[in-house]
């Protein structure tokens, strides 16, 4: 049976991993915790803002250092909130179409996120995929460290979770989907079949175009730039 | 009826200086085919000139060898004088129906189906004529106050139209009154959208626009451009999905079809007949079809259509010009030229009513513009291939749509007997260039380099890899949110070749910028058209060539 692997910021929803971070800071039990955390967040920003340009991956371990000290509690109980408020209305139209398409076809549908495992679990039942491979916070003692658990999902760790994900499911490789709009998911997309480039970015859109991968616009037209090079031939 | 070839030529193609075609014919079938000659059938003789025809978007002469036949155009039938009033009076006098009026009451819920961008060929200057009958109809039920009123664009698989295209078709006003929210494009794979209409005696399934099938009325806007399109094609296939298509868009099918612009000798028609009767006992639909005569070129690109003896020096002068600055400009440039001319298309005839009545009507209007009769079959039909084609429309004609053109449309445009006998040749003039517009043709490309490679058995094709690419989610998803055709319909493209893939020998092609794109197609390359006539001349000695000088189109009336 083929599967579907869906990259999730940009590509199903409009947001990124800043804005279901920014809920959980400006929701800390106390005004003046709340007030900290986003201060020492914006300290973070610059860094965060270099590393995002050089390794995803880093970025990832700035950007959930933020969520030291928050308990597991307090992330689960905010977490249907934060899907409510934050994720369910930043889904593309024609997100959940194209997921329930997938499933139609019998595809196992995997959302492959940098994003929080317990988020994604709830957006994946909202969408109707099947299963998450997302990153998961390091606990101790019922709170978290502000590390990620290894391996930590981003780059080229996705194509090699997607390779072991199918191997462990039966998956032929060469018949299934992978879904992104950035060209630092190029690894996840060449290690399947059938990749195609949803909302990409400028470089992505080149790489799809030389590649003849399919290209969607899901929620939003082309850029100016994107649309002028879908005219050069 | 002879041609011999007495010693092989130089050169047939002409450049600048080349010398006249050495291809001699024996004089009697000369004089025996120009006794019985319609006006419009050309036999080349000695002092001919080279006849002109379109490579892509680039022009070629060639030197055909004496005693060819090269068949043209008929000049364009007359226009109506007042379209509005045509179309008032037939609305209003309408063939096996109740008048429009009659059929309308407050509160009733009305969709107006219209034609896509694929025709006609190229645009039609504005005002489009479906601009002209939606600006009366829509006045006519705002007239009788019915207000819930929805325009929907019968693409079936065809990509969707743009806004511009649409705004194009419909006009300025109708646009701005309707667009987006009840004026849009049919999607065949909204899972809501689609509803079964039941079932023929032959089991294929009838599943239509459910707005449409939903409507009190539904107005069918058709546009004929060639003999195949409205009648029962129109509603039974323009609004249908994938489901119902399967069931003529199949080799099978395009297998028993002689040809697909004769309806009376068509397994297709016969088909879309058999879906479209289910369609019309179950709604109430009201046609209204147009023609349009084929003045395809404005008056300075008029030579094109011309028997070349009989250009002026000034027509001699506009060709070399033209040709001149298509071969120096880049593809790009030639393409924009080309979409940004409209074409002058003048109203030929409207009729509404019952859908069998009226399309008797249309298709006999067609036939007059189009059908040239030839008496006899010939040993290699010579075509150029032009840069346009219905699926390509702002878009560039690629590898696969080149075989559409050759070995569905130009190969079936006749009527009785194939122009080329059984095991004939084809030779075709195109670049072959392997590309592709990748917002409309995603799916063409993984066919052309993938399947293709595989097989080129369209049985094999459509048993082992068609249903494949149809629910490729990715590709839905450009059809159905982008501008891309529909991933079913790469295969079917192949398969609209197939009744000239059966027929013919060999194609060879003329001009192709590469090896690879021909061989995929199964055709032969040459490297000019003296090349290509001594293959030819390899199957059958002494071969009869016939030329159809395309465009704009022409049907031949052959007699074997």
């Amino acid at each position: 049976m083929p599967a579907s692997f869906f990259d999730v910021d940009g590509t199903l929803v409009r947001t990124n991993l800043v804005h279901p971070t920014l809920f959980y800071l400006a929701n800390q039990p106390t005004p003046w915790r709340s007030f900290g955390s986003m201060a020492r967040a914006v300290a973070r920003a610059p860094r965060m803002a270099l590393a995002e340009m050089i390794d995803r991956r880093r970025f990832n371990e700035l950007l959930f250092a933020a969520y030291e000290g928050i308990s597991r509690d307090r992330l689960l109980l905010l977490a249907d909130e934060v899907f409510d408020g934050v994720l369910r209305s930043a889904v593309f139209t024609g997100a959940r179409d194209l997921v329930q398409r997938c499933r139609a076809e019998g595809h196992d549908v995997v959302l492959v996120s940098g994003a929080l495992d317990f988020l994604m679990a709830r957006l994946a039942r909202h969408l109707g995929a099947t299963a998450v491979i997302g990153n998961r916070l390091e606990f101790r003692d019922g709170y978290a460290t502000g590390k990620l658990e290894r391996p930590i999902v981003a780059g080229p760790e996705k194509a090699r979770l997607v390779r072991q994900w199918a191997a462990a499911n039966g998956n032929d490789l060469a018949d299934c989907f992978a879904y992104s709009d950035s060209y630092s998911d190029v690894p996840m997309l060449s290690v399947v079949g059938h990749p195609c480039a949803v909302n990409p970015d400028l470089r992505l859109l080149k790489l799809a175009r030389t590649y003849a991968w399919p290209v969607v616009y899901l929620g939003k037209r082309p850029s100016a730039m994107a649309g002028l090079l879908e005219r050069i031939p | 009826m002879t041609t011999s070839l007495s010693r092989p030529p130089d050169s047939s193609e002409r450049g600048a200086g080349d010398s006249q075609s050495a291809l001699v014919s024996s004089e009697s079938s000369d004089r025996s085919r120009a006794t019985r000659a319609h006006p419009l059938v050309v036999t080349i003789d000695p002092k001919s000139a080279p006849r002109a025809l379109f490579s892509g978007d680039e022009l070629r002469e060639i030197d055909l060898p004496v005693g060819s036949r090269v068949i043209y155009p008929r000049p364009p039938i007359d226009a109506l004088n007042d379209a509005d009033a045509a179309i008032r009076y037939a609305l209003n006098h309408p063939l096996g129906s109740d008048p429009l009026h009659a059929k309308l009451w407050p509160g009733m819920k009305v969709v107006i189906a219209i034609d896509d961008v694929s025709v006609p060929l190229p645009p039609m200057r504005g005002p489009d004529a479906r601009e002209r009958v939606l600006t009366i109809v829509l006045q006519m039920l705002a007239d009788h106050g019915v207000e819930d009123v929805e325009l929907i664009v019968a693409t079936s698989i065809h990509r969707r139209m743009t806004a511009r295209e649409v705004r194009h078709v419909v006009g300025d006003r109708i646009f701005k009154a309707y667009w987006p929210d009840r004026l849009y494009n049919h999607d065949a794979e909204d899972p809501k959208g689609m509803k079964l209409v039941g079932t023929t005696s032959e089991g294929e399934v009838v599943e239509l626009n459910r707005k449409a099938v939903e409507s009190d009325l539904l107005i069918y806007v058709a546009l004929n451009f060639v003999p195949m399109s409205g009648g029962h094609k129109s509603v039974s296939v323009g609004l249908c999905g994938y489901r119902s298509l399967r069931a003529h868009h199949n080799p099978r099918v395009m297998r028993e079809c002689w040809s697909y612009m004769d309806p009376s000798a068509s397994a297709l028609s016969t088909s879309v007949d058999r879906m479209g009767r289910v369609a019309e006992r179950a709604l109430n639909i009201f046609h209204i079809e147009m023609t349009v005569n084929n003045r395809m070129f404005d008056r300075a690109l008029g030579f094109l259509t011309k028997n070349e003896d009989d250009w002026s020096t000034f027509d001699r002068a506009a060709y070399r010009t033209l040709s001149a600055t298509l071969s120096r400009v880049p593809q790009a440039a030639r393409q924009a030229v080309f979409e940004r001319v409209p074409s002058p298309y003048g109203i030929t005839g409207v009729f509404a009513g019952e859908c069998e009545a009226v399309h008797a009507q249309t298709i006999a209007r067609a036939y007059a513009q189009y059908l040239v009769p030839i008496h006899g079959q010939a040993d290699v039909l010579v075509c150029g291939v032009p840069y346009i084609s219905p699926y390509n429309v702002n878009a560039f004609l690629n590898p696969l749509l080149v075989q559409v053109m050759a070995q569905g449309y130009l190969f079936n445009f006749y009527r009785g007997a194939p122009i080329v006998r059984k095991g004939g040749t084809m030779i075709v003039f195109h670049p072959c260039t392997d590309q592709f517009d990748q917002s409309q043709h995603a799916s063409y490309v993984e066919f052309v380099h993938d399947v293709l490679p595989r097989t080129r058995d369209a049985m094999v094709m459509h048993r082992d890899f068609e249903e494949k690419f149809a629910s490729n989610p990715a590709y839905l998803e450009m059809y159905r949110r982008g501008n891309a055709y529909h991933p079913a319909h790469p295969f079917f493209m192949w398969y609209w070749g197939e009744a000239g893939r059966q027929h013919l020998g060999r194609v060879i092609v003329v001009g192709a910028d590469n090896d690879y794109i021909p061989k995929l197609l199964g055709w032969e390359r040459a490297r000019n058209f003296t090349e290509a006539l001594l293959m030819a001349s390899d199957t059958k000695r002494n071969p009869e060539i016939t030329m159809l000088h395309v465009p704009p189109i022409i049907m031949a009336d052959v007699t074997a």
